[in-house]
């Protein structure tokens, strides 16, 4: 059997940067192919040719064994293939039904059929096993069930190739298991399928074979996905062994420093210095709303909290800085960066407050020091530091967030809401180091996490919430997979994916 | 930086520093071309004239910069200046005290500008209809306390404010270019300055990084009904008058300057020099215009034109950056 899709020796060159240095590889219909990389390895270059957004300098593209050139996205769309991003494309105030027929809508007199759409696309979601109401408008709808319109959307363009971007990054458990049934069942339908994931459990459980990138070239094509050992993935992606990537070594814990009291109802906890807290839970469990009321981004109506015995106020994000509580945000783009800002104005936009880097006027040679030692110290790759910060992968935007902290001379409570959230292995081994050294210090770190085995991996304690309370706490010894999923869980039947490998 | 010559730059950063200065080099061919084709264009009295016909714009654009750059909007700044002056020629007649004469204008657009930014900030009142209902409320205002008239001006001291000469410039041009330098002082070495760039690059991030972004947006609207206010004196004292009808239209001047000079809608980007020159050209045109006697009614159509090439420049240049 030949391949439906292949790419042939194709590049793509940015003004100083190879994206793409002449890949070559194949999907064959009626399997899933996956990609792996860091970020800035060339994957979401490629699907953007893919998907004709962007067009190669060089090489061929072919479907079927026809050479194709798109000349943009609805050329693609045109030839059957449908690329579903990592940030979905929709329009949130439509409902399902028109956006799965979004610019083909039946119309009758001129008008638009209504009744026609609902049908068309209630009877196309029935058939891939979606329970969703056409009528409902997706703004109503959790991330989950907006991509399975997403996903119904590509089946109704009868796209004969589809291409899945980090699609779980956003999704819970439950939603991460109804996604890959559609996913099987594309297959079985014999439709040729990429899928692009950091989660290698995602892959072993999905992929039936698999590329590998790196710095905008292929490394290896493994045939057989089942036959490649993790540890040779992972090398193949960082190009350097990794044992371990959490490094967690013992530290020597202190005193309880930071206490959490009648907050939340049902949400008391507290750590101690030198102490790494995790939070598992499911998406919606509460725990981002806890950590915002702790650090004051949300209004905290009741409770005390307490950080090294005295009470910090609740008077919003800049007394809890004051008082030494820091909050890295679960959205790095909504809620983190200056996307138009440079790397060096985004480290010192905080610790500039109060004029702490200087009187009334800014010191720019000692911002400019400053900025240029975190860069060194986190291994912030960019070019230099007046980059602007948006042109940086999702990894090295998170390190200059966690620059800005670090930089804090005062720091005594560092919480990250889902640190490595779309962030490749390495630049997640970089930010593991970084917790271990800031908790040696004798800080405390909050880690909320919705990868079980980066709380398992990284944390002396595991604390795990459920409908909004803390249902459990696990010392380090006692927190396996099967404990805290059975506490996180609703019900405690479900299994770990890791733990199935499904054909 | 500057250590570096532009030669030893790579291609990208040196095509951002055009990009940058684009605006600057056009205005820079368009005076020379206009020097050596417009008679009378290129002499001191018609420069001086020049710079004094958008003295008041300039001032004001300085903290509509500001404004803009946090993702804000005013368009109360031509009702504040009617207002302003409407209110100090009336102390002035009532006292014929210049300093309360000051105070008041200067105080009435600090207060509204203040209303502005509690308005927007604290109530959270999107800042396009929160300035809107102040503009109609002001002129309101103007009118209502000078009853529909003109209020005349008498004191020589006063009307000398808008005609008096320091190192041979009209006073004016003076103020109007200190305030270039202090806000210029302000957007690029002051923490306020950074803090309003980045609460308009990104509010919630700015808010979580422990800006206090309520507080700051209030202060950016006080500045910005001061400085209108003195506009509106500097305006009452040129035409010797308190008009409760006078610059009718001049928020959207000063916009559109801002705009020239390459301050982005969607908050963030500014350049004090940008917006210099998108003054200066807003200025040049309209100057050029008038000496070769164009129709009043064809020299908005021309600025019209020149607003929207800007601003599709600005278009060409980002999406270039983009692919």
């Amino acid at each position: 059997m030949s391949a439906y899709l292949q790419f042939d020796q194709v590049s793509k060159h940015f003004p100083g940067v190879t994206a793409l240095g002449g890949v070559s590889f194949e999907a064959y219909a009626g399997a899933v192919h996956g990609l792996l990389g860091e970020n800035g390895a060339g994957k979401s270059t490629l699907l953007k040719i893919l998907g004709g957004q962007y067009r190669p300098d060089g090489g061929r593209l072919l479907l079927g064994g026809k050479e194709c050139h798109f000349g943009s996205a609805s050329d693609a769309i045109e030839a059957g293939i449908a690329v579903i991003h990592q940030e979905l494309q929709y329009v949130p105030e439509l409902t399902v039904a028109e956006n799965v027929l979004l610019g083909r809508l039946p119309t009758r007199f001129g008008f638009v059929d209504k009744a026609a759409a609902n049908r068309l696309v209630s009877e196309r979601l029935a058939k891939i096993g979606v329970d969703l109401d056409p009528q409902a408008r997706l703004i109503d709808l959790s991330i989950a069930q907006r991509q399975m319109v997403e996903i119904c959307k590509a089946v109704m363009q009868d796209a004969s190739v589809i291409a899945f971007d980090e699609p779980t990054s956003s999704l819970s458990h439950r939603e991460t298991e109804i996604l890959f049934r559609l996913v099987r069942d594309l297959r079985a339908d014999g439709r040729t399928l990429i899928y692009i994931s950091h989660r290698l459990e995602e892959l072993y459980a999905l992929c039936d074979s698999c590329t590998i990138f790196r710095d905008g070239r292929k490394v290896a094509t493994h045939p057989v996905m089942d036959d490649v050992p993790r540890e040779r993935l992972i090398s193949d992606m960082v190009g350097r062994e990794l044992s371990d990537i959490y490094d967690y070594r013992e530290r020597p814990l202190g005193a309880e420093r930071l206490q959490v009291r009648g907050m939340a109802d049902g949400c008391d906890f507290s750590v101690r210095a030198g102490e790494v807290l995790g939070f598992f839970g499911l998406v919606g469990a509460g725990r981002s709303e806890l950590m915002r009321q702790l650090y004051g981004a949300d209004k905290r109506p009741k409770g005390t909290v307490l950080l090294d015995g005295a009470a910090v106020s609740h008077a919003g994000p800049s007394a809890a800085i004051e008082a030494g509580i820091v909050l890295c945000p679960e959205d790095r783009k909504e809620q983190g960066i200056l996307a138009q800002s440079s790397v060096a104005e985004n480290i010192n936009i905080s610790c500039r407050r109060n004029g702490l880097l200087g009187g009334v006027f800014l010191r720019h040679a000692r911002e400019a020091a400053l900025a240029d030692e975190f860069i060194a110290r986190l291994k912030i790759k960019t070019p230099h530091r007046e980059q602007e910060i948006r042109l940086l992968s999702g990894g090295n935007q998170q390190k200059v967030i966690l620059a800005r902290w670090l930089a804090e001379p005062d720091l005594k409570v560092l919480i990250l809401d889902e640190p490595t959230r779309g962030i490749d292995v390495g630049a997640k081994n970089d930010i593991y180091r970084i917790i271990h050294e800031v908790a040696s210090r004798g800080c405390c770190v909050i880690v909320v996490s919705s990868e079980l085995p980066e709380v398992l991996g990284i944390s002396d304690r595991v604390a795990v919430m459920r409908d909004g309370r803390i249902c459990g706490e696990l010392a380090r010894a006692q927190a396996n997979e099967t404990a805290v999923l059975s506490l996180a869980l609703p019900d405690a039947t479900s299994t770990p994916i890791s733990a199935r490998r499904t054909a | 930086m500057s250590t570096i010559s532009l030669t030893n730059l790579p291609a990208a950063r040196r095509r951002a520093l055009l990009g940058e200065y684009s605006m600057p080099l056009a205005y820079a061919v368009l005076f020379v071309v206009l020097a050596a084709t417009v008679d009378n264009f290129f002499s001191v009295a018609n420069i001086v004239g020049l710079m004094l016909s958008v003295a008041q714009i300039g001032m004001v654009a300085c903290t509509m910069m500001l404004c803009l750059a946090s993702r804000d909007f005013d368009l109360s700044v031509g009702s504040t200046i009617a207002f302003a002056g409407v209110l100090g020629a009336m102390v002035l007649e009532r006292t014929s005290s210049l300093p309360l004469a000051v105070i008041a204008g200067l105080g009435a657009g600090a207060l509204i500008g203040a209303g502005n930014g509690v308005l927007i900030a604290y109530l959270r009142v999107n800042a396009l209809i929160a300035t809107l209902a102040t503009m109609l409320m002001v002129r309101g205002l103007a009118f209502i306390v000078s009853q529909g008239q003109a209020v005349g001006i008498n004191d020589d001291s006063f009307i000398a404010f808008g005609d008096a000469r320091v190192f041979g410039l009209p006073l004016p041009i003076i103020l109007c270019a200190l305030c270039f330098l202090v806000f210029g002082i302000l957007l690029n070495h002051t923490i306020f300055g950074r803090n309003t760039l980045a609460i308009g690059g990104n509010p919630e991030a700015a808010r979580l990084a422990g800006v206090n972004v309520e507080k700051l947006r209030v202060w950016i609207f006080l500045l910005q009904g001061l400085v209108t206010g003195l506009a509106g004196l500097i305006l009452a004292s040129r035409i010797t008058s308190g008009q409760p009808n006078a610059a009718q239209g001049f928020e959207l001047d000063v916009i559109s300057a801002c705009v020239l000079g390459g301050v982005s809608l969607q908050g963030g980007k500014a350049r004090i020099f940008g917006v210099l020159v998108g003054v200066l050209i807003m200025g040049t045109v309209e100057n050029v215009m008038n000496l070769m006697n164009v129709d009043a009614f064809y020299q908005y159509l021309v600025r019209g034109l020149i607003l929207l090439a800007a601003v599709l420049l600005d278009q060409l240049k980002s999406r270039g950056e983009r692919h």
